[in-house]
């Protein structure tokens, strides 16, 4: 049964298209067939990040419009074959998406791919609403900081109460992916950690992406971060998670801080 | 007690803890009572609606919190010509 995904946050910036791109990538390394689609209408970025752009003719509006195929507006990844955007538009306003659109395309892409990973616009209205609608697993990102866990928490109480899932009276299935972890400041008591967000919003944990040059240098040349540097811990991190997604029992690796004692202690004069 | 300073200071990450648990205990709150709020809404609708014919969008419910008590209000406007539903079974004339 193919899974629609919706990578979802409330409040912006904090990683959602980064890591829609990520472990869509790291899916389609794991020979599952992936779609990742763009739901950002006006602000489309997910192109940018997986080094599409200049590739784009058709999007997700002209096919829920019936203007365009779904196959003359898929484009295919050419480092990883089972891998597929679904370009958002750049140019239409946001109400140009219905829900009866959306639902046709959704249900056309559940035909032909594994995985159907929508990454979801920043905001609690239409565009976050349309892209959470028909999933059936929610990947909630947030990063460690009071406004981020807050806008959360919305968006899990949405997850629970707007999605067609949620209407027909069955659980919507949520895993909190925590992104841009400075384990150094989580430890110096500088940020919230592991723990305080996990208490708080009370989903089960998915992975922790350290704060990372490597995701910039990705998205500088337009490559998911899991195909740009396989090794890196950001990279590692995103593959884990992925396979989290599928089932499997991974061990969670919390980041620690590495710097020995003596540093920590200058580094927090320095804070 | 110096040596201990040192090591607490600059620990805003509990207190930014403390303020979500109280914040969001608050937003969870309101929220259900918004779904009670529509809950209401459509139930006192149809209570009224067996007897009455009234406009869904002439009915008004409120929950107003206080800390010792809570009113909850419920405004219905009935227009003057509004046909009243034939009296139910049982009922005798
Ligand atoms: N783990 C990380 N380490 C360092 N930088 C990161 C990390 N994750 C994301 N970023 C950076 O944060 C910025 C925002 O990321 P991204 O665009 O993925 O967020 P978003 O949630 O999709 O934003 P929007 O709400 O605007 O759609 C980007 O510059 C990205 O490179
Ligand atoms: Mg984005």
């Amino acid at each position: 049964m193919p899974k629609i995904l919706v990578v979802t946050s409330g409040k912006g910036g904090v990683g959602k298209t980064t890591s829609t791109a990520a472990l869509g990538a790291a899916l389609a390394q794991s020979n599952q067939k992936v779609a990742v689609v763009d739901f950002d209408v006006g602000l489309r970025n997910l192109d940018l990040v997986m080094g599409a752009e200049r590739r784009v003719v058709y999007d997700l509006i002209n096919v829920a419009q019936g203007d365009a195929k779904l196959h003359q507006a898929l484009i295919r990844d050419k480092r990883l074959e089972n891998l597929y955007l679904l370009p958002a538009s750049q140019t239409r306003d946001k109400d140009a998406l219905t829900e009866e659109g959306v639902r046709r395309v959704i249900d056309e892409l559940r035909e032909r791919f594994d995985w159907i990973v929508c990454d979801s616009p920043a905001g609690i209205e239409r565009g976050a609403t349309l892209a959470m609608r028909f999933a059936d697993v929610a990947v909630v990102v947030a990063n460690p900081e009071v406004s981020s866990v807050r806008d959360s928490d919305r968006i899990i109480g949405l997850l629970d109460a707007k999605t067609e899932i949620a209407e027909k009276g069955g659980r919507m299935e949520k895993h909190l992916l925590l992104t841009r972890y400075d384990a150094g400041r989580a430890a110096r008591g500088e940020m919230l950690n592991v723990d305080d967000v996990l208490e708080i919003l009370s989903i089960p944990l998915l992975g922790i992406i350290p704060e990372s040059e490597d995701v910039l240098r990705a998205s500088n040349v337009g490559t998911p971060v899991t195909i740009h540097s396989g090794t890196s811990a950001p990279s590692r991190a995103y593959a884990d998670a992925a396979r989290r997604l599928c089932g499997a029992q991974v061990p969670m690796d919390i980041p620690s801080d590495k710097k020995g004692l003596l540093v920590r202690l200058f580094g927090r004069r320095a804070a | 007690m110096k040596l201990f300073n040192f090591f607490n200071r600059r620990t805003s990450a509990p207190v930014a803890r403390e303020r979500l648990q109280i914040l969001l205990a608050h937003e969870r709150a309101s929220v259900s009572n918004s779904n009670l709020v529509a809950l209401l809404h459509k139930e006192v609708l149809a209570a009224v609606s067996k007897h009455i014919e009234i406009d869904p969008d002439k009915v008004e419910i409120k929950l107003r919190e206080g800390d010792a008590v809570s009113l909850l209000e419920i405004d219905i406007e009935i227009s003057a010509n509004a046909p009243a539903r034939d009296a139910p079974a049982g009922v005798a004339a």
